[in-house]
Protein backbone atom coordinates (compact mmCIF):
# COMPACT_ATOMS: atom_id res chain seq x y z
CA UNK A 1 0.00 0.00 0.00
CA UNK A 2 1.45 3.32 -0.73
CA UNK A 3 1.35 6.18 1.71
CA UNK A 4 -1.57 8.57 1.47
CA UNK A 5 -2.27 12.08 2.71
CA UNK A 6 0.00 14.68 3.30
CA UNK A 7 2.49 12.70 5.71
CA UNK A 8 3.47 10.93 2.62
CA UNK A 9 3.53 13.95 0.56
CA UNK A 10 5.64 15.68 2.87
CA UNK A 11 8.26 13.11 2.85
CA UNK A 12 8.78 13.05 -0.87
CA UNK A 13 9.55 16.82 -0.44
CA UNK A 14 12.37 17.85 -1.11
CA UNK A 15 13.95 19.95 2.01
CA UNK A 16 14.28 23.50 0.48
CA UNK A 17 15.14 25.41 3.77
CA UNK A 18 18.40 26.89 4.28
CA UNK A 19 19.79 29.55 2.04
CA UNK A 20 18.93 29.03 -1.31
CA UNK A 21 15.49 28.05 0.42
CA UNK A 22 13.89 31.53 0.34
CA UNK A 23 13.19 31.73 -3.01
CA UNK A 24 11.54 28.36 -3.64
CA UNK A 25 9.61 29.43 -0.41
CA UNK A 26 8.08 32.33 -2.27
CA UNK A 27 7.45 30.61 -5.63
CA UNK A 28 5.69 27.87 -3.90
CA UNK A 29 3.47 30.37 -1.48
CA UNK A 30 2.87 32.42 -4.08
CA UNK A 31 2.04 29.50 -6.75
CA UNK A 32 -0.25 27.93 -3.94
CA UNK A 33 1.91 24.82 -4.74
CA UNK A 34 4.68 22.77 -3.99
CA UNK A 35 8.43 23.39 -5.93
CA UNK A 36 9.83 20.55 -3.27
CA UNK A 37 7.42 18.66 -4.91
CA UNK A 38 9.72 17.93 -8.22
CA UNK A 39 11.98 15.10 -8.07
CA UNK A 40 12.80 15.56 -12.00
CA UNK A 41 11.16 13.02 -14.10
CA UNK A 42 11.12 15.27 -17.13
CA UNK A 43 7.48 14.17 -18.05
CA UNK A 44 6.51 18.18 -18.14
CA UNK A 45 9.75 18.84 -20.63
CA UNK A 46 8.58 15.58 -22.86
CA UNK A 47 4.93 17.20 -22.87
CA UNK A 48 5.83 20.73 -23.22
CA UNK A 49 5.43 22.00 -27.04
CA UNK A 50 7.64 25.29 -26.82
CA UNK A 51 11.23 24.06 -25.74
CA UNK A 52 12.87 25.97 -28.59
CA UNK A 53 11.53 29.24 -27.66
CA UNK A 54 12.02 28.81 -23.84
CA UNK A 55 15.47 27.90 -23.60
CA UNK A 56 15.73 25.85 -20.21
CA UNK A 57 12.49 22.89 -20.01
CA UNK A 58 10.11 23.47 -17.45
CA UNK A 59 11.65 21.39 -14.99
CA UNK A 60 14.81 23.21 -15.81
CA UNK A 61 12.70 26.29 -14.53
CA UNK A 62 11.47 24.68 -11.34
CA UNK A 63 15.45 23.10 -11.13
CA UNK A 64 16.74 26.25 -10.72
CA UNK A 65 13.92 27.72 -8.47
CA UNK A 66 15.09 24.57 -6.15
CA UNK A 67 18.36 25.70 -6.14
CA UNK A 68 17.85 29.11 -5.22
CA UNK A 69 19.28 30.46 -8.81
CA UNK A 70 17.13 33.71 -8.58
CA UNK A 71 18.70 35.53 -11.31
CA UNK A 72 19.14 33.17 -13.82
CA UNK A 73 15.39 31.71 -14.07
CA UNK A 74 13.87 35.50 -13.54
CA UNK A 75 16.28 36.50 -15.99
CA UNK A 76 15.57 33.77 -18.55
CA UNK A 77 13.58 33.62 -22.07
CA UNK A 78 11.99 30.35 -20.37
CA UNK A 79 9.32 32.49 -18.46
CA UNK A 80 8.69 35.16 -21.56
CA UNK A 81 8.19 31.88 -24.05
CA UNK A 82 5.92 29.62 -21.96
CA UNK A 83 2.32 30.01 -23.07
CA UNK A 84 0.86 28.88 -20.13
CA UNK A 85 -1.25 25.53 -22.01
CA UNK A 86 -0.96 23.27 -18.78
CA UNK A 87 0.65 21.08 -21.02
CA UNK A 88 3.24 19.96 -18.15
CA UNK A 89 0.77 20.71 -15.23
CA UNK A 90 -1.53 18.27 -16.89
CA UNK A 91 0.87 15.95 -17.53
CA UNK A 92 3.10 16.03 -13.69
CA UNK A 93 2.56 13.31 -12.05
CA UNK A 94 3.25 15.43 -8.58
CA UNK A 95 0.67 17.21 -9.65
CA UNK A 96 2.55 20.15 -9.62
CA UNK A 97 0.88 23.53 -11.21
CA UNK A 98 3.89 24.02 -13.11
CA UNK A 99 1.76 26.94 -15.21
CA UNK A 100 1.15 29.17 -12.15
CA UNK A 101 4.81 28.94 -11.36
CA UNK A 102 5.39 30.44 -14.57
CA UNK A 103 3.10 33.19 -14.25
CA UNK A 104 4.18 33.64 -10.63
CA UNK A 105 8.47 33.92 -12.04
CA UNK A 106 6.97 36.93 -14.80
CA UNK A 107 5.35 38.76 -12.05
CA UNK A 108 8.66 38.35 -9.75
CA UNK A 109 10.92 39.52 -12.88
CA UNK A 110 8.51 42.39 -13.34
CA UNK A 111 8.40 43.62 -9.92
CA UNK A 112 12.43 43.07 -9.67
CA UNK A 113 12.51 45.10 -13.12
CA UNK A 114 15.24 42.73 -13.84
CA UNK A 115 16.60 42.35 -17.83
CA UNK A 116 14.16 40.21 -19.88
CA UNK A 117 15.76 38.88 -22.57
CA UNK A 118 12.43 38.69 -24.28
CA UNK A 119 11.38 42.22 -24.17
CA UNK A 120 8.78 41.95 -27.41
CA UNK A 121 6.82 39.24 -25.93
CA UNK A 122 5.92 41.34 -22.27
CA UNK A 123 5.54 44.21 -24.88
CA UNK A 124 3.04 41.88 -26.61
CA UNK A 125 1.22 40.81 -23.62
CA UNK A 126 1.32 45.13 -22.06
CA UNK A 127 -0.70 45.59 -25.82
CA UNK A 128 -3.47 43.14 -25.05
CA UNK A 129 -4.02 44.48 -21.50
CA UNK A 130 -4.22 48.06 -22.70
CA UNK A 131 -6.89 47.22 -25.18
CA UNK A 132 -8.91 45.55 -22.80
CA UNK A 133 -7.57 48.80 -20.90
CA UNK A 134 -9.52 51.22 -23.42
CA UNK A 135 -12.39 49.29 -24.70
CA UNK A 136 -13.25 46.03 -22.61
CA UNK A 137 -12.49 43.53 -24.77
CA UNK A 138 -9.59 42.84 -27.65
CA UNK A 139 -8.79 44.57 -29.91
CA UNK A 140 -6.57 42.43 -32.58
CA UNK A 141 -5.86 45.60 -35.29
CA UNK A 142 -4.92 47.72 -32.98
CA UNK A 143 -3.00 45.30 -30.96
CA UNK A 144 -0.79 43.95 -33.77
CA UNK A 145 0.15 47.61 -35.51
CA UNK A 146 0.94 48.98 -32.05
CA UNK A 147 2.96 45.60 -31.48
CA UNK A 148 4.69 46.07 -34.66
CA UNK A 149 5.43 49.58 -34.02
CA UNK A 150 6.65 48.80 -30.35
CA UNK A 151 9.42 46.45 -32.33
CA UNK A 152 10.09 48.34 -35.08
CA UNK A 153 8.90 45.66 -37.25
CA UNK A 154 6.86 46.89 -40.35
CA UNK A 155 7.46 44.28 -43.08
CA UNK A 156 7.20 40.99 -41.53
CA UNK A 157 3.70 39.50 -41.56
CA UNK A 158 2.22 42.27 -43.89
CA UNK A 159 0.81 40.19 -46.82
CA UNK A 160 -0.66 37.80 -43.98
CA UNK A 161 -2.06 41.14 -42.22
CA UNK A 162 -3.74 42.43 -45.74
CA UNK A 163 -5.44 39.01 -46.21
CA UNK A 164 -6.60 38.80 -42.61
CA UNK A 165 -8.20 41.95 -43.04
CA UNK A 166 -9.65 40.74 -46.27
CA UNK A 167 -11.05 38.20 -45.26
CA UNK A 168 -12.67 40.16 -42.35
CA UNK A 169 -10.55 38.23 -39.54
CA UNK A 170 -9.36 41.37 -38.60
CA UNK A 171 -11.92 43.93 -37.26
CA UNK A 172 -11.13 47.53 -38.21
CA UNK A 173 -13.38 48.99 -35.38
CA UNK A 174 -13.08 47.63 -31.46
CA UNK A 175 -16.16 46.28 -29.68
CA UNK A 176 -16.51 48.15 -26.50
CA UNK A 177 -17.77 47.32 -23.20
CA UNK A 178 -20.44 50.40 -22.28
CA UNK A 179 -20.05 50.54 -18.86
CA UNK A 180 -17.08 52.34 -18.73
CA UNK A 181 -17.52 53.00 -14.74
CA UNK A 182 -16.16 48.89 -14.00
CA UNK A 183 -14.08 49.16 -16.79
CA UNK A 184 -12.43 51.68 -14.70
CA UNK A 185 -12.87 49.81 -11.49
CA UNK A 186 -11.38 46.51 -12.84
CA UNK A 187 -7.67 48.54 -13.18
CA UNK A 188 -8.19 50.28 -9.96
CA UNK A 189 -4.92 49.25 -7.68
CA UNK A 190 -7.56 48.58 -5.16
CA UNK A 191 -11.10 47.33 -4.57
CA UNK A 192 -13.59 49.75 -4.89
CA UNK A 193 -15.35 51.21 -1.51
CA UNK A 194 -18.36 50.42 -0.41
CA UNK A 195 -20.30 53.04 -1.76
CA UNK A 196 -19.92 51.43 -5.57
CA UNK A 197 -22.98 50.31 -5.09
CA UNK A 198 -25.02 53.05 -3.39
CA UNK A 199 -28.62 53.13 -5.36
CA UNK A 200 -28.04 50.03 -7.17
CA UNK A 201 -29.99 47.21 -6.19
CA UNK B 1 -37.38 18.16 -31.96
CA UNK B 2 -40.30 20.14 -32.77
CA UNK B 3 -42.21 21.01 -30.15
CA UNK B 4 -40.07 20.53 -27.85
CA UNK B 5 -39.67 23.07 -24.94
CA UNK B 6 -37.13 25.83 -25.84
CA UNK B 7 -34.10 25.90 -22.94
CA UNK B 8 -32.40 29.45 -22.47
CA UNK B 9 -28.66 29.85 -21.30
CA UNK B 10 -27.11 33.22 -21.07
CA UNK B 11 -23.65 32.76 -23.52
CA UNK B 12 -19.98 34.27 -22.79
CA UNK B 13 -18.94 34.41 -26.69
CA UNK B 14 -15.30 35.66 -25.82
CA UNK B 15 -13.79 38.06 -27.86
CA UNK B 16 -12.54 36.06 -30.77
CA UNK B 17 -15.67 34.67 -31.49
CA UNK B 18 -17.50 38.00 -31.52
CA UNK B 19 -15.40 39.50 -33.62
CA UNK B 20 -12.84 38.02 -35.67
CA UNK B 21 -14.54 34.55 -36.36
CA UNK B 22 -17.91 35.01 -37.16
CA UNK B 23 -18.43 31.54 -38.76
CA UNK B 24 -17.87 29.73 -35.58
CA UNK B 25 -20.37 32.24 -33.82
CA UNK B 26 -23.00 31.59 -36.49
CA UNK B 27 -22.31 28.14 -36.65
CA UNK B 28 -23.02 27.93 -32.94
CA UNK B 29 -26.06 29.48 -32.93
CA UNK B 30 -27.30 28.06 -36.25
CA UNK B 31 -26.14 24.66 -33.72
CA UNK B 32 -28.20 25.25 -31.00
CA UNK B 33 -31.65 26.13 -33.12
CA UNK B 34 -31.54 22.55 -33.68
CA UNK B 35 -30.68 22.08 -29.85
CA UNK B 36 -33.69 24.14 -29.13
CA UNK B 37 -31.45 26.05 -26.84
CA UNK B 38 -31.80 29.49 -27.11
CA UNK B 39 -28.69 31.49 -26.31
CA UNK B 40 -29.14 34.67 -24.30
CA UNK B 41 -25.60 37.11 -24.74
CA UNK B 42 -24.12 38.03 -21.28
CA UNK B 43 -25.11 41.40 -21.59
CA UNK B 44 -22.09 44.11 -21.89
CA UNK B 45 -19.34 40.98 -21.08
CA UNK B 46 -15.77 41.37 -21.01
CA UNK B 47 -12.96 40.17 -22.30
CA UNK B 48 -11.18 37.29 -20.21
CA UNK B 49 -7.55 38.31 -20.50
CA UNK B 50 -6.76 35.75 -23.26
CA UNK B 51 -3.42 34.27 -22.84
CA UNK B 52 -1.75 37.88 -21.44
CA UNK B 53 -3.40 39.25 -18.77
CA UNK B 54 -2.83 36.63 -16.14
CA UNK B 55 0.87 36.09 -18.27
CA UNK B 56 1.79 39.77 -16.99
CA UNK B 57 -1.28 40.36 -13.83
CA UNK B 58 -2.53 37.20 -12.39
CA UNK B 59 -5.18 39.62 -10.14
CA UNK B 60 -6.04 41.52 -12.98
CA UNK B 61 -6.58 38.37 -14.73
CA UNK B 62 -9.05 37.31 -11.90
CA UNK B 63 -11.01 40.39 -11.78
CA UNK B 64 -11.94 40.23 -15.81
CA UNK B 65 -12.98 37.22 -14.62
CA UNK B 66 -15.12 37.73 -11.86
CA UNK B 67 -16.95 40.59 -13.26
CA UNK B 68 -18.13 38.58 -16.12
CA UNK B 69 -19.53 35.90 -13.49
CA UNK B 70 -20.93 38.95 -11.92
CA UNK B 71 -23.11 39.28 -14.98
CA UNK B 72 -25.00 35.95 -15.42
CA UNK B 73 -28.46 36.45 -14.58
CA UNK B 74 -29.20 33.82 -12.09
CA UNK B 75 -30.51 30.47 -12.87
CA UNK B 76 -29.58 30.29 -15.68
CA UNK B 77 -26.37 27.95 -16.98
CA UNK B 78 -23.68 30.14 -18.37
CA UNK B 79 -22.44 28.60 -21.77
CA UNK B 80 -18.63 29.51 -22.87
CA UNK B 81 -17.76 29.30 -26.34
CA UNK B 82 -13.97 29.58 -26.40
CA UNK B 83 -11.97 26.98 -24.25
CA UNK B 84 -9.51 29.04 -22.81
CA UNK B 85 -12.46 31.31 -21.07
CA UNK B 86 -13.82 28.47 -19.90
CA UNK B 87 -11.25 27.46 -17.89
CA UNK B 88 -10.09 31.19 -17.19
CA UNK B 89 -13.69 31.69 -15.79
CA UNK B 90 -14.03 28.03 -13.85
CA UNK B 91 -11.00 29.17 -12.08
CA UNK B 92 -12.06 32.36 -11.03
CA UNK B 93 -15.37 30.70 -9.58
CA UNK B 94 -13.85 28.02 -7.61
CA UNK B 95 -10.77 30.71 -5.99
CA UNK B 96 -13.93 32.83 -5.08
CA UNK B 97 -15.71 30.02 -4.04
CA UNK B 98 -13.00 29.30 -1.46
CA UNK B 99 -11.99 32.83 -0.47
CA UNK B 100 -14.52 34.48 1.70
CA UNK B 101 -12.14 37.75 1.26
CA UNK B 102 -12.19 37.84 -2.39
CA UNK B 103 -15.99 37.19 -2.44
CA UNK B 104 -16.13 40.28 -0.45
CA UNK B 105 -14.38 42.63 -2.76
CA UNK B 106 -16.24 40.93 -5.56
CA UNK B 107 -19.84 41.91 -3.59
CA UNK B 108 -18.19 45.38 -3.49
CA UNK B 109 -17.10 46.01 -7.21
CA UNK B 110 -20.13 43.84 -8.31
CA UNK B 111 -22.85 44.81 -6.01
CA UNK B 112 -23.87 41.07 -6.50
CA UNK B 113 -23.83 38.37 -4.28
CA UNK B 114 -21.64 35.84 -5.73
CA UNK B 115 -23.84 33.31 -7.17
CA UNK B 116 -22.55 29.88 -5.74
CA UNK B 117 -24.87 27.72 -8.08
CA UNK B 118 -23.85 29.34 -11.47
CA UNK B 119 -23.23 26.26 -14.00
CA UNK B 120 -20.36 27.43 -16.20
CA UNK B 121 -21.06 24.55 -19.06
CA UNK B 122 -18.62 23.85 -21.55
CA UNK B 123 -19.10 23.92 -25.15
CA UNK B 124 -18.63 20.12 -25.72
CA UNK B 125 -21.49 19.25 -23.06
CA UNK B 126 -23.60 20.81 -25.46
CA UNK B 127 -22.49 18.29 -28.09
CA UNK B 128 -22.78 15.77 -25.84
CA UNK B 129 -26.20 16.62 -25.89
CA UNK B 130 -26.67 15.56 -29.02
CA UNK B 131 -25.02 12.70 -28.82
CA UNK B 132 -26.82 11.36 -26.18
CA UNK B 133 -30.56 12.43 -27.65
CA UNK B 134 -28.84 10.83 -30.71
CA UNK B 135 -29.55 14.13 -32.77
CA UNK B 136 -29.17 13.14 -36.64
CA UNK B 137 -28.86 9.51 -36.18
CA UNK B 138 -30.92 9.92 -39.17
CA UNK B 139 -28.33 12.13 -40.83
CA UNK B 140 -25.42 9.37 -41.14
CA UNK B 141 -25.18 9.75 -44.81
CA UNK B 142 -24.62 13.17 -44.90
CA UNK B 143 -20.89 13.12 -43.61
CA UNK B 144 -19.74 9.54 -44.72
CA UNK B 145 -16.44 9.01 -46.32
CA UNK B 146 -15.30 12.34 -44.73
CA UNK B 147 -12.05 11.28 -42.58
CA UNK B 148 -11.81 14.04 -40.25
CA UNK B 149 -8.40 14.53 -37.58
CA UNK B 150 -9.69 16.02 -34.48
CA UNK B 151 -7.98 18.30 -33.31
CA UNK B 152 -7.98 19.24 -29.54
CA UNK B 153 -5.09 22.10 -28.67
CA UNK B 154 -4.16 22.44 -25.58
CA UNK B 155 -7.95 21.89 -24.74
CA UNK B 156 -7.91 18.93 -22.35
CA UNK B 157 -5.19 20.25 -20.22
CA UNK B 158 -6.29 20.92 -16.74
CA UNK B 159 -4.18 22.74 -13.92
CA UNK B 160 -3.86 20.55 -10.58
CA UNK B 161 -7.39 22.84 -8.86
CA UNK B 162 -9.41 21.44 -11.77
CA UNK B 163 -7.98 17.94 -11.98
CA UNK B 164 -11.80 17.05 -11.08
CA UNK B 165 -13.15 18.99 -14.25
CA UNK B 166 -14.47 16.16 -17.38
CA UNK B 167 -12.11 16.63 -20.15
CA UNK B 168 -14.72 15.32 -22.80
CA UNK B 169 -12.27 13.19 -24.16
CA UNK B 170 -13.12 12.01 -27.60
CA UNK B 171 -16.27 14.12 -28.02
CA UNK B 172 -15.72 15.43 -31.64
CA UNK B 173 -14.75 11.80 -32.61
CA UNK B 174 -17.89 10.95 -31.40
CA UNK B 175 -20.44 13.34 -32.67
CA UNK B 176 -19.38 13.01 -36.19
CA UNK B 177 -19.29 9.61 -36.41
CA UNK B 178 -22.64 10.01 -35.55
CA UNK B 179 -23.17 11.99 -38.56
CA UNK B 180 -21.12 9.51 -40.65
CA UNK B 181 -17.78 10.53 -40.94
CA UNK B 182 -14.53 8.63 -39.74
CA UNK B 183 -11.89 10.10 -37.41
CA UNK B 184 -8.57 9.23 -38.01
CA UNK B 185 -5.94 8.71 -35.18
CA UNK B 186 -2.69 10.91 -35.56
CA UNK B 187 -0.07 12.49 -32.65
CA UNK B 188 -1.00 16.14 -33.63
CA UNK B 189 -4.20 15.93 -31.87
CA UNK B 190 -3.20 17.44 -28.40
CA UNK B 191 -0.44 20.11 -29.42
CA UNK B 192 -0.71 23.25 -28.30
CA UNK B 193 -0.87 26.14 -31.13
CA UNK B 194 1.24 28.41 -29.56
CA UNK B 195 -1.00 31.21 -29.01
CA UNK B 196 0.51 34.69 -28.62
CA UNK B 197 3.37 32.58 -29.97
CA UNK B 198 1.93 33.21 -33.38
CA UNK B 199 2.90 36.80 -32.93
CA UNK B 200 5.63 36.91 -31.33
CA UNK B 201 7.79 33.74 -32.15
CA UNK B 202 6.65 32.85 -35.43
CA UNK B 203 8.63 30.44 -36.81
CA UNK B 204 8.61 27.91 -33.52
CA UNK B 205 4.49 28.10 -34.32
CA UNK B 206 5.31 27.49 -38.24
CA UNK B 207 7.07 24.26 -37.32
CA UNK B 208 4.58 22.89 -34.92
CA UNK B 209 1.61 23.77 -37.42
CA UNK B 210 3.32 22.07 -40.28
CA UNK B 211 4.19 19.02 -38.61
CA UNK B 212 0.42 19.19 -37.65
CA UNK B 213 -0.57 19.50 -41.32
CA UNK B 214 2.05 17.02 -42.40
CA UNK B 215 0.75 13.97 -40.19
CA UNK B 216 -2.79 14.86 -41.24
CA UNK B 217 -2.04 14.49 -44.67
CA UNK B 218 0.03 11.43 -44.07
CA UNK B 219 -2.77 9.77 -42.83
CA UNK B 220 -5.16 10.59 -45.49
CA UNK B 221 -7.21 13.14 -43.35
CA UNK B 222 -9.10 15.64 -45.51
CA UNK B 223 -9.59 18.24 -42.91
CA UNK B 224 -8.48 19.03 -39.32
CA UNK B 225 -10.87 19.54 -37.22
CA UNK B 226 -11.09 21.84 -34.17
CA UNK B 227 -13.63 23.96 -31.66
CA UNK B 228 -11.23 26.76 -30.84
CA UNK B 229 -11.20 29.87 -32.71
CA UNK B 230 -7.55 30.49 -31.32
CA UNK B 231 -6.48 27.01 -33.04
CA UNK B 232 -8.18 27.45 -35.84
CA UNK B 233 -6.43 30.78 -36.21
CA UNK B 234 -2.90 29.51 -35.55
CA UNK B 235 -3.22 26.57 -37.81
CA UNK B 236 -4.23 28.82 -41.22
CA UNK B 237 -1.93 31.47 -40.64
CA UNK B 238 0.91 29.83 -39.41
CA UNK B 239 1.31 26.67 -42.25
CA UNK B 240 3.63 27.02 -44.97
CA UNK B 241 3.59 23.57 -46.16
CA UNK B 242 2.71 23.39 -50.25
CA UNK B 243 -0.45 21.97 -49.73
CA UNK B 244 -2.24 23.20 -45.94
CA UNK B 245 -4.90 21.65 -45.35
CA UNK B 246 -8.25 23.06 -44.34
CA UNK B 247 -9.23 23.54 -40.98
CA UNK B 248 -13.13 23.34 -39.76
CA UNK B 249 -14.89 24.30 -37.05
CA UNK B 250 -17.18 21.43 -35.14
CA UNK B 251 -19.95 23.65 -35.45
CA UNK B 252 -19.81 24.37 -38.79
CA UNK B 253 -19.55 20.50 -39.81
CA UNK B 254 -22.69 19.92 -37.63
CA UNK B 255 -24.34 22.67 -39.79
CA UNK B 256 -23.56 21.27 -42.42
CA UNK B 257 -24.75 17.25 -41.40
CA UNK B 258 -28.48 19.17 -40.33
CA UNK B 259 -28.82 20.60 -44.00
CA UNK B 260 -27.82 24.36 -42.66
CA UNK B 261 -28.34 26.52 -45.78
CA UNK B 262 -27.16 29.55 -44.57
CA UNK B 263 -23.92 29.35 -44.61
CA UNK B 264 -23.15 32.35 -46.97
CA UNK B 265 -19.32 33.30 -46.01
CA UNK B 266 -18.41 31.09 -43.29
CA UNK B 267 -16.07 29.08 -45.96
CA UNK B 268 -14.80 32.01 -48.59
CA UNK B 269 -13.56 33.66 -44.62
CA UNK B 270 -11.15 30.56 -43.83
CA UNK B 271 -7.62 31.16 -45.56
CA UNK B 272 -7.25 27.76 -45.87
CA UNK B 273 -10.48 27.29 -48.67
CA UNK B 274 -12.31 24.50 -47.71
CA UNK B 275 -14.76 24.58 -50.83
CA UNK B 276 -13.03 22.46 -52.76
CA UNK B 277 -12.70 19.63 -50.42
CA UNK B 278 -16.01 19.84 -49.39
CA UNK B 279 -17.44 19.96 -52.74
CA UNK B 280 -15.62 16.77 -53.50
CA UNK B 281 -17.47 15.67 -50.32
CA UNK B 282 -21.39 16.79 -51.67
CA UNK B 283 -21.34 18.65 -48.83
CA UNK B 284 -21.95 22.51 -50.57
S1 LIG C 1 6.55 16.55 -14.48
FE1 LIG C 1 6.39 17.43 -12.42
S2 LIG C 1 7.76 16.20 -11.12
FE2 LIG C 1 8.26 15.69 -13.28
S3 LIG C 1 9.97 17.08 -13.75
FE3 LIG C 1 8.09 18.14 -14.39
S4 LIG C 1 7.47 19.39 -12.61
FE4 LIG C 1 8.99 17.89 -11.90
S1 LIG D 1 2.45 25.82 -19.77
FE1 LIG D 1 4.42 26.63 -20.49
S2 LIG D 1 5.95 25.26 -19.66
FE2 LIG D 1 3.99 24.20 -19.51
S3 LIG D 1 3.85 22.99 -21.38
FE3 LIG D 1 2.83 24.92 -21.83
S4 LIG D 1 4.43 26.25 -22.70
FE4 LIG D 1 5.48 24.50 -21.72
Amino acid sequence: MPEQGSAAVSKRQINLSGASGGFAAEVSRRAKTSVGLCWHCLVCAAACPFLAPMGYPPVGVLRLVQLGQEKAVLESASIWGCVGCHSCSDACPNSIDVAAIMDVLREMAMERGVKNPAGDILSFHQEVVSSIAKYGRTHKLSIMMKYKLGNRDFFSDAAMGTKMLLKGKLDLFPSRVSDTAALKRLFEAENGKEDSCKGKP
Amino acid sequence: MQGQTIKTLSFFPGCSLASAHTEHGSSLRALSRYLNIELAELVDWNCCGSSSAHSINRRLADRLAGRNLSLAPPGRPLLVACPNCYLRLKEAQKKLAGDSSARENYERDWCRPFDYELKIVHLFEILEDLLKRNLGSDKKHKLQGLKFAPYYGCMQNRPPALYAERKFTGILEGVLSNLGANPISWSGSRTCCGTFLSVTRPDAVTKIVNNMMDEARQVNADCIVTACAMCHLNLEIRATVKNPMPVLYISELISLAFGQKHHGPWFARHIVDPRPMLNSHGLL
